[in-house]
C-alpha cells in the first residue's frame, strides 16, 4: 500500500512544518532531547502513519503513539470469555470486524468461528439487535467495545432492546473510559510527556472539561485534534505554542466537530446504562482504576456477564509480547523482538498488531520501520 | 470504528425510536439518530442535514462543505471503503 501523501493542501502542511520548527527550536527542552508527544487517540495514530506526518516532522519531536485503540488493549482473557461464550450452545455472537483476530489464550474469535462456533461480524449494535429479532429462539450477544465514541451506541441500543421487550439480546461490556487512562500514563514513572494531542471522537461524546486535570494538576498541555493531516500539525504547533509560552492548557482545535460540554443525549444514556467498574484489565498496562464501564444492575437482563457465567481468568501475555512497552511508548514497535518476525498482521501476537489503528500494525505496513531503524537504535529518551 | 463517516439524512423512518435513513456515498442504511437531535431541532426536522455516523448512529451534525472533505480524506485512508464493506456484511438475519 502507498502513503496518501499527496493530501490537498500539501504547500500549507509544508508551512505548518515550518511553523512548528522553529517554535520547536526556541523550546529550551529540545537542546537536550526532543519534545515527547502523545497521541492518545488510534485514529490519530492511523492518520499520521497514512499520511507520513511523523516523517515530515523536526527530530525536535517525538510522537509516541498511546494506547487508544480498544481493539489493541483488550486482554487476553477477556478475548477467552467472548469466546467460552461464543461456543455455547443456541449463542449468536455478535462483534464490530476489527475485533475478530484478536489472539485468545487458545483461540481468537475468527478461530472458534472455524471450529464451529456461529460468530458474526455487523457493522453496529443495532445490526445486533435486528438479529435478535429475527432469531426469538437464539440468544444473541453483542461485544461491546471501545471508548465513549461507541459507548453510547450500545448504551442506546440496550435502552432500545427494553422499550421493544426483547429478551434474547445482551451487551459483552468492554467498554473502556479514556480520562483514567491518561491519568494512568501521567503516573507511570518510566515515561515523560510533554503534552498529548486529544481524541476528536471521544470528545465530540465528552466534550474537553474532563482533561483539565491534566493541565491543572499535571502542567501537561492538551489540543484536542481532527483527524486530517492539517488538523494533527495545527495541534501540535497550538502545543508547542502552549509550551514555548509557558502555558498548560486543554485547547480545542477540533471545535468543528467537539463542542465544549460534549454531546447531552449520548451522555445522558451512557449514564442511564453504565456505572464504573472498580478496575478493569488492560492489555499491557495491568490493571487501571475506574478505567472501565459495566452495565448497572437496572439493566442486568441486557448484560452478558450476568446471564451467562463467564470463566473471567486474568492471563497473562506471552512472555516475547512487549505490547505494554510499546503502549507506554516506553518502546518503538520495531523494537519489540518478535516485531516482523513472530508477530505480523497475518499472524498477530500482540493485539497492537491485529487493527489498522495499532502502532505495531502501522508501522508495519507503512514501512515506518525501515526509516527508523536506519535512523537510530534503540533510544529511551526519558 | 473511531473515525466515523459523514452521510446525509434523507428520511426520518421512525419519529418515536428515533431512527432515519441516511445516504452515505450513495449506499442507504438506517441508522439512530437519538445524539443528533433535541428540542430545538426535533426528529422531524432532520432531512437534509448531514451527520458523521460511527457504527449505525449519527453522533454529530456537520456541514455540507466539511462533510464532503472529510469523506474525500476517508477514501483517501482506505476507511471510507471499510466501513462501507463493513456495513454491506453486516449480519441481520
Ligand atoms: S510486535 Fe507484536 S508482540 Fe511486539 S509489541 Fe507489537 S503487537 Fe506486541
Amino acid at each position: 500500500m502507498k502513503f496518501a501523501d499527496e493530501f490537498r493542501d500539501r504547500e500549507k502542511a509544508k508551512a505548518l512544518v515550518c511553523e512548528i520548527e522553529k517554535l520547536a527550536n526556541r523550546i529550551e527542552i529540545t537542546k537536550t532531547r526532543p519534545l515527547n508527544i502523545m497521541e492518545v487517540c488510534g485514529g490519530h495514530t492511523h492518520s499520521i502513519f497514512r499520511y507520513g506526518l511523523e516523517g515530515m516532522l523536526p527530530p525536535t519531536i517525538e510522537l509516541v503513539h498511546g494506547p487508544g485503540c480498544p481493539v489493541c488493549v483488550l486482554p487476553m482473557g477477556r478475548v477467552d470469555d467472548c469466546v467460552a461464550i461464543a461456543e455455547r450452545p443456541g449463542v449468536i455472537f455478535t462483534t464490530f470486524g476489527d475485533a475478530m483476530r484478536v489472539p485468545g489464550s487458545k483461540k481468537s474469535l475468527i478461530q472458534a468461528k472455524a471450529d464451529g462456533a456461529d460468530v458474526r461480524m455487523v457493522y453496529s449494535p443495532m445490526d445486533a439487535l435486528a438479529l435478535a429479532r429475527n432469531n426469538p429462539d437464539r440468544e444473541v450477544v453483542f461485544f461491546g467495545l471501545g471508548f465513549e465514541t461507541t459507548m453510547p451506541s450500545t448504551a442506546l441500543t440496550i435502552l432500545q432492546a427494553e422499550a421493544d421487550g426483547v429478551t434474547n439480546f445482551s451487551v459483552f461490556c468492554n467498554h473502556i473510559t479514556i480520562v483514567p487512562t491518561i491519568k494512568a500514563i501521567l503516573d507511570s514513572p518510566d515515561l515523560h510527556l510533554d503534552g498529548f494531542l486529544g481524541p476528536g471522537h471521544v470528545s465530540m461524546v465528552i466534550g474537553t472539561a474532563p482533561y483539565e486535570f491534566i493541565a491543572e494538576f499535571y502542567k501537561r498541555p492538551m489540543v484536542v485534534a481532527g483527524f486530517e493531516p492539517l488538523d494533527v500539525l495545527q495541534s501540535i504547533w497550538m502545543l508547542l505554542k502552549q509550551i514555548s509560552d509557558g502555558r498548560a492548557e486543554v485547547e480545542n482545535q477540533y471545535t468543528r466537530i467537539v463542542p465544549e460540554h460534549g454531546n447531552d443525549p449520548a451522555l445522558a444514556a451512557v449514564g442511564k446504562v453504565y456505572e464504573l467498574r472498580e478496575f478493569f484489565e488492560w492489555r499491557g498496562l495491568g490493571s487501571i482504576d475506574h478505567s472501565g464501564v459495566k452495565v448497572r444492575e437496572a439493566y442486568a437482563r441486557f448484560d452478558a456477564e450476568r446471564k451467562f457465567i463467564v470463566p473471567n481468568v486474568r492471563i497473562a501475555d506471552p512472555k516475547s509480547c512487549q505490547c505494554g512497552e510499546v503502549l507506554k511508548g516506553v518502546l518503538k514497535p520495531w523494537q519489540c523482538k518478535v516485531f516482523g518476525s513472530a508477530c505480523t498482521p497475518e499472524m498477530p501476537l500482540g493485539a497492537l498488531m491485529v487493527s489498522p489503528e495499532g502502532a505495531c500494525a502501522a508501522y508495519y505496513q507503512y514501512g515506518g520501520i525501515k526509516r527508523h531503524s536506519a535512523l537510530e537504535p534503540a533510544v529511551d529518551h526519558s | 470504528m473511531c473515525l466515523g463517516i459523514p452521510g446525509q439524512i434523507i428520511r426520518v423512518d421512525d419519529v418515536a425510536r428515533k431512527l432515519a435513513t441516511v445516504e452515505i456515498s450513495g449506499v442507504r442504511r438506517q441508522v439512530n439518530i437519538a445524539c443528533v437531535v433535541n428540542e430545538e431541532h426535533p426528529v422531524e426536522s432532520c432531512v437534509g442535514d448531514w451527520v458523521l455516523v460511527h457504527v449505525g448512529f449519527a453522533m454529530s451534525r456537520i456541514n455540507e462543505q466539511e462533510a464532503a472533505e472529510t469523506l474525500k480524506i476517508l477514501t483517501e485512508l482506505g476507511e471510507a471503503q471499510a466501513e462501507m464493506e463493513a456495513m454491506r456484511l453486516s449480519a441481520v438475519h
